[in-house]
């Protein structure tokens, strides 16, 4: 098959044979080109998808998205096993082999120090969620009054906005705490409900570069705040998720 | 995969992976090359937008804190943004006519009212 050149990370040769039933994005197998010491991760893809203006159309399809976000994050996650793999934002497309090669070239360079950077660390996710809680209808006797009416309510507010207060409160010393066991860390915009299928409000979003070698206790860190959270009733969640490749900290120095 | 023992049980990862998890990191995060297929940065930024707005009610979003697509006219409909900002300033003149003391005076109102 000919057709074009996607790649999904740049990373140091490896030993370790790569899961034998993957498949990239478009259904093709990825291969490694190697150049100059460093290795690329290339699928061919289709050039009715994947040229100019078709991957312009395609890019806004969500289920066409979706279905190529998962097969760039399975490449990914499959290479996360077995080296630090520098992954490139998703639909990054060359021509052919000589493409890649001319941009890895160019690159070298940063290839390597980001490498060096990042090498036998991953990145955790943490995300906070609150939500308040249902009044229960019994546990509100119906208002005998207006007066009455304006007292409950004033009450209920109350104690939504503590809970509010108490939850921002939690998740900023989770991520001051986190932060200080992690060597960095990103905050990222609140998710989307609607895409997260998530319930309550996403209060904190972090991202953090733990080696390797110290994830388990970072893993065990976390969960112990969530054993915190669930205790009390607190309408507040804490999720992990990991370990991704570094993607919050591949793109800048820090 | 001797490193791969160390490691704990992955975390919601795999085909169960959340969707925003998933698209935050590999639309929004790692490394930006210009590859010779040319989507720029701008295209995928705005994808990402519009995606939000597919998915989201445009009241969810703003509960989110998300609104600043209201200020940026690629995102609305140049069209109808033109027409209402023609329709603005002949209200206003008119405004001015009718009452010529008290121009900045309507001019308040009729933008709280909008």
């Amino acid at each position: 098959m000919t057709g074009l050149r996607y790649v999904y990370a740049v990373c140091h040769p490896f030993d370790a044979p790569l899961q034998a039933q993957l498949k990239g994005v478009a259904g093709d197998p990825p291969r490694l080109l190697s150049h100059h010491g460093l290795i690329a991760v290339v699928s061919h893809v289709p050039e009715r998808d994947f040229s100019e203006e078709p991957l312009r159309r395609r890019l806004e399809d969500l289920d066409w998205l979706t279905e190529t976000a998962r097969a760039h994050q399975s490449v990914i996650d499959a290479l996360t096993v077995v080296t630090t793999p520098l992954p490139l934002r998703m639909a990054t497309v060359f021509r052919d082999d000589s493409g890649v090669r001319v941009m890895m070239e160019a690159r070298e360079d940063d290839f390597r120090r980001t490498l060096e950077r990042l090498a036998g660390r991953v990145e955790w996710g943490v995300k906070v969620y609150a939500e308040a809680e249902q009044q229960a209808p019994a546990a509100a006797p119906k208002p005998a009054s207006g007066r009455d009416y304006l007292r409950q309510r004033r009450s209920q507010v109350r104690t939504d906005e503590d809970m509010w207060q108490r939850a921002e409160e939690f998740a900023t010393r989770l991520h001051a705490s986190l932060s200080s066991y992690a060597e960095d860390s990103r905050l990222h915009a609140p998710q989307n409900p609607a895409l997260s299928r998530a319930s309550g409000r996403n209060l904190l979003n972090a991202a953090y570069l733990v080696p390797r070698d110290s994830s388990e206790e970072f893993v065990e860190l976390v969960d112990r705040t969530k054993d915190e959270t669930r205790a009390g009733g607190s309408g507040m969640r804490v999720e992990l998720t990991g370990p991704w490749a570094a993607y919050s900290f591949a793109g800048e120095q820090s | 995969m001797t490193m791969a023992g160390r490691m704990p049980e992955p975390y919601g990862q795999g085909s169960g992976a959340n969707l925003a998890d998933i698209l935050e990191r590999v639309l929004d995060k790692g490394i930006v090359i210009a590859g010779d297929i040319r989507i720029n940065l701008l295209d995928i930024e705005l994808l990402t937008i519009k995606l939000r707005l597919i998915v989201a009610s445009v009241d969810k979003a703003k509960e989110m804190g998300i609104d600043w697509w209201e200020t940026d006219p690629a995102l609305s409909s140049r069209a109808r943004r033109d027409e209402l900002a023609r329709e603005n300033a002949e209200l206003r003149e008119r405004l001015a006519r009718l009452d010529p003391d008290h121009e900045l005076e309507a001019r308040e109102e009729s933008e709280e009212e909008s």
